[in-house]
C-alpha cells in the first residue's frame, strides 16, 4: 500500500438479511475493492439500488460490513470501536443527500455546528467568532448562525451540512449525492464549493452520484457500480471516452447531448429491462440478462475486475482473453 | 383572543429579557426561537377550545394550590358532635338561610364545598404526578427499545404487551389492596416523607394511614400507566432514528445516550406531550374510580371519588346535589385537560401550525 493512499477498501461486503427468511439475503455490496489517494476524488456512479449509498455508509462504518477490510490512513478501522472509531469519524466525514433531513429541525445552525466541536473537544477559542469564520468558508454569514434549518433554502442547508462535515478538519469526506435534491442552478454552486474546499484543505472525496456527467466533472477517477459490484474503474476521462464494460456504455449513452447534430450522429444503444433483484442476483456476470454482447461464459462464471489498460479496470469476459 | 395573544407574548418577552440580563446577546442568538414561541402563542390564542381548556386548567390549578388553605372548615372536625341537625342538610340558597352551607353538608355535618376544596388538591396532585412519573418511565423504555432494536426491543416491548394486555383497573386494584400496609409502616418511621406527602396532598400528618392509601393508588397507577408511552415513543423513534441527522450526529462524535436525548427525544416529544395532557384527564377519573371502589383513603379524608361513593348510599333523596356537584368538578378537571390537549395537538403539529402562519401572513397583506 503506497503511503499516498488515505483509504483502502478490500473485498467489502454487506449482506442484509431479508425479514422473515433465514437464508435469503440482499447482497447490497458484494465484494468491492478500491482505494483513494490523499486529496483525490473517486466518483462512484450507478443506478438506484446498485448499492452505492450503502457502500458510502459502509466505508464510514455507519453500518457494519459483513466481511472485508477498511484501511484508513494505514490503520485498519474495520473493527474499530469506541475511541478508535470516534478518531476515525473525526477524520472521515459525510455529506448526506437530502439537507432537509440531515439537519436536526429542532436545533439552530450554531448548535448543529457546535456539536462536532464540543464532542471532539476541538480547541477553537471563542466559539462564535470561530463559527462566523467557518461560515464564511461556505459562503454563509453570521446572520444564518442562529436560525433554524427550515428558515434556510435548500442550497444554504447543504452548505451548512458541508461545513459540519469539514469543521473537524477531516482528511476524507463521503459525498452521498450532495446535489441531487437541489435546484440545477444551486447544484453548480455546491459543486464549485466542494472543489474549492478540496483544494483548500487537501480533502479526499468519495463522490457518489447517479449522474455520470456530474461524476466526471467532479472526479479524476470513477467507479461504475452495478448490483453491488464495481464493473469498471479508471480515470474519469478514460471511462468517459472509452468505456469497456457494456453497462458503462449504456450509462454513457443515456447522458443527454445538448447538440442535436452530434446526438443524431451517435447510434443510441438502449438498455433493456430492469436491474434484477439483489436478493437473488443472476449467476455468472450479474449484467448478462440485460447484456446484448453476452457470451456463454457470462452465464456461468463471474468475471474478475481486470486491468485492461493502464489503470483502467473492467469486469467483463469480452476483454478477458486479450 | 387578541388579549390572550398579547398576554402570552408579554410573558415570552419578559422571559427573553430576563435571559438577556443574565447573558447579554441571548435575544439575538435566540430570535428564531422567540419567533417560534410567538407563533405557538398565536396559534394557541386562535383556538377557542384551547383557550377555554387553558382557563379551566388554570382555575383548577389555582384552586388545587390554595384549596386546602382556603377551606373554611377543617375536614377532621365532625360538626354533628355539637349540632346533630347539621347532618345531611340540603342545599340552601341565600338570602333565605345565610350562614348555612350553600350546598349542604355530609353525614358528619361538614360543608360540602369546603370538603371539595381538599378533594381538588388530592385529585390534581395524583393525576399530575402519575403522568409525570409514568410518562418518563415509558418514554425512556420506548427510546431504548426503538433505538437499540433487536433483542432489547423484543424484551421491552413484550413486557409492555403483558402490561397492556392486563386490565389496568384490575392490576391497580391488586396493587392498591396490597401496598398500603407497607407504605404505612414506612411513613410511620420516616418523618420527612410523612411531612412531604402530607403537605403535598394538603392533609394532616396524623393521617399517615390515609396517606399510605393515597400513595398506593398513586404507585399502582404509575405501574399501569407507562406502557402506552413506551409504545407510542418506540413507534416514533423507529421513524426518527432512520433520519440522516441521527447518522450525522453519530459522525459528530455523540454517544448513543447523547443522540437519544439531544436528537431523538425532542423530535418524538410532541405526540407524547399531547398524550400526557389527555392522560392527566384520564388519571383524574381513574384515581376517583379507585377510591370510589373503596381502595383509596377512608374517613375523614375528603377525596372526591370517596365522597361520591358515600353520597351514593343516600342517593337520590338526600344527596343528589352532592353527586351532581362533585361529578361536575371531576368533569371540569377532565374536560379542561382534554380541551387543552386538543389545542396542543394542533399547535405542535407543524403542518397545521404552518397553515396558521400562512393565514397570519395573508391577514397582514390585507
Amino acid at each position: 500500500m503506497s503511503s499516498n493512499e488515505i483509504l483502502k477498501v478490500l473485498d467489502l461486503k454487506k449482506h442484509f438479511r431479508v425479514r422473515g427468511s433465514l437464508t435469503k439475503k440482499v447482497k447490497a455490496v458484494d465484494g468491492v475493492t478500491f482505494s483513494i489517494e490523499v486529496g483525490e476524488t473517486l466518483g462512484v456512479v450507478g443506478e438506484s439500488g446498485c448499492g452505492k449509498t450503502t457502500l458510502g455508509r459502509l466505508v464510514l462504518r455507519l453500518i457494519e460490513p459483513t466481511s472485508g477490510r477498511i484501511i484508513f490512513d494505514n490503520k485498519d478501522v474495520t473493527k474499530a470501536k469506541g475511541r478508535d472509531l470516534r478518531e476515525y469519524w473525526r477524520n472521515a466525514q459525510m455529506v448526506f443527500q437530502d439537507p432537509h433531513t440531515s439537519l436536526d429541525p429542532r436545533m439552530t445552525i450554531a448548535s448543529i455546528l457546535l456539536e462536532p466541536i464540543r464532542y471532539y473537544n476541538l480547541k477553537v477559542g471563542d466559539e462564535e467568532e470561530f463559527l462566523v469564520k467557518q461560515m464564511e468558508l461556505v459562503g454563509l454569514g453570521r446572520e444564518h448562525l442562529y436560525r433554524y434549518p427550515h428558515e434556510l433554502s435548500g442550497g444554504q442547508k447543504q452548505r451548512v451540512a458541508i461545513l459540519r462535515a469539514i469543521i473537524t478538519k477531516p482528511k476524507f469526506v463521503v459525498l452521498d449525492e450532495p446535489t441531487s435534491s437541489l435546484d440545477v442552478s444551486v447544484q453548480a454552486q455546491i459543486l464549485e464549493l466542494l472543489k474549492d474546499l478540496q483544494r483548500k484543505f487537501n480533502l479526499a472525496y468519495m463522490f457518489i452520484s447517479h449522474d455520470i456527467s456530474v461524476v466526471k466533472y467532479m472526479s479524476r477517477r470513477m467507479a461504475v457500480m452495478y448490483l453491488g459490484k464495481i464493473v469498471e474503474l479508471g480515470a474519469s476521462d478514460d471511462v468517459f471516452e472509452k468505456p469497456y464494460h457494456p453497462y458503462s456504455k449504456f450509462l454513457l449513452a443515456a447522458v443527454p447531448i445538448p447538440d442535436p447534430k452530434i446526438a443524431r450522429s451517435k447510434t443510441k444503444v438502449l438498455i433493456k429491462g430492469e436491474p434484477p433483484s439483489p436478493i437473488n442476483p443472476p449467476a455468472g456476470c450479474r449484467f448478462h440478462p440485460r447484456c446484448p454482447y453476452a457470451i456463454e461464459i457470462c452465464r456461468k462464471q463471474e468475471p474478475p475486475l481486470l486491468e485492461i489498460e493502464n489503470k483502467h479496470y473492467a469486469a467483463c469476459w469480452l476483454y478477458h482473453k486479450k | 383572543m387578541e388579549t390572550i395573544f398579547r398576554l402570552l407574548r408579554s410573558i415570552i418577552w419578559s422571559y427573553a429579557k430576563l435571559r438577556e440580563k443574565i447573558s447579554p446577546g441571548w435575544i439575538q442568538k435566540n430570535s428564531s426561537r422567540i419567533k417560534e414561541w410567538e407563533l405557538m402563542a398565536y396559534a394557541y390564542s386562535r383556538s377557542l377550545i384551547g383557550v377555554i381548556g387553558g382557563v379551566i386548567v388554570l382555575a383548577v390549578f389555582i384552586l388545587a394550590v390554595i384549596g386546602p388553605l382556603l377551606a373554611w372548615e377543617p375536614y377532621w372536625e365532625y360538626k354533628i358532635v355539637y349540632d346533630e341537625s347539621l347532618r345531611y342538610r340540603g342545599p340552601c340558597l341565600p338570602p333565605s338561610c345565610t350562614g348555612y352551607p350553600l350546598l349542604g353538608t355530609d353525614e358528619w355535618g361538614r360543608d360540602i364545598i369546603a370538603m371539595s376544596l381538599y378533594g381538588f388538591r388530592i385529585s390534581f396532585v395524583i393525576s399530575i404526578v402519575v403522568v409525570l412519573l409514568g410518562a418518563p418511565l415509558g418514554i425512556i423504555l420506548g427510546l431504548i427499545a426503538g433505538y437499540k432494536g433487536g433483542v432489547v426491543d423484543e424484551i421491552i416491548m413484550r413486557i409492555t404487551d403483558i402490561f397492556l394486555a392486563f386490565p389496568g383497573l384490575v392490576l391497580a386494584i391488586a396493587f392498591a389492596s396490597v401496598l398500603p400496609q407497607r407504605i404505612r409502616g414506612f411513613l410511620e418511621v420516616n418523618n420527612i416523607a410523612r411531612a412531604f406527602f402530607s403537605g403535598l396532598f394538603g392533609l394532616r400528618q396524623e393521617e399517615y394511614g390515609q396517606l399510605a392509601a393515597l400513595l398506593s393508588i398513586w404507585i399502582a397507577m404509575v405501574i399501569v400507566w407507562w406502557p402506552g408511552y413506551a409504545r407510542i415513543v418506540r413507534g416514533s423513534v423507529l421513524s426518527v432514528r432512520e433520519m440522516p441527522f441521527v447518522e450525522a450526529a453519530k459522525l459528530s462524535g455523540l454517544s448513543t445516550w447523547s443522540i437519544l436525548f439531544k436528537h431523538i427525544l425532542p423530535n418524538v416529544l410532541s405526540p407524547v406531550l399531547v398524550m400526557m395532557t389527555f392522560d392527566i384527564a384520564t388519571a383524574t377519573l381513574f384515581a376517583a374510580s379507585l377510591s370510589f371502589l373503596g381502595l383509596g383513603p377512608q374517613e375523614p379524608v375528603p377525596e372526591l371519588g370517596f365522597m361520591i361513593s358515600k353520597a351514593g348510599g343516600y342517593f337520590p333523596e338526600r344527596s343528589s346535589h352532592v353527586v351532581i356537584y362533585l361529578g361536575f368538578i371531576l368533569l371540569m378537571m377532565a374536560l379542561g385537560w382534554n380541551l387543552l390537549g386538543d389545542a396542543l395537538r394542533d399547535i405542535l403539529d407543524p403542518r397545521t401550525r404552518r397553515a396558521i402562519e400562512y393565514r397570519l401572513e395573508k391577514e397582514k397583506k390585507k
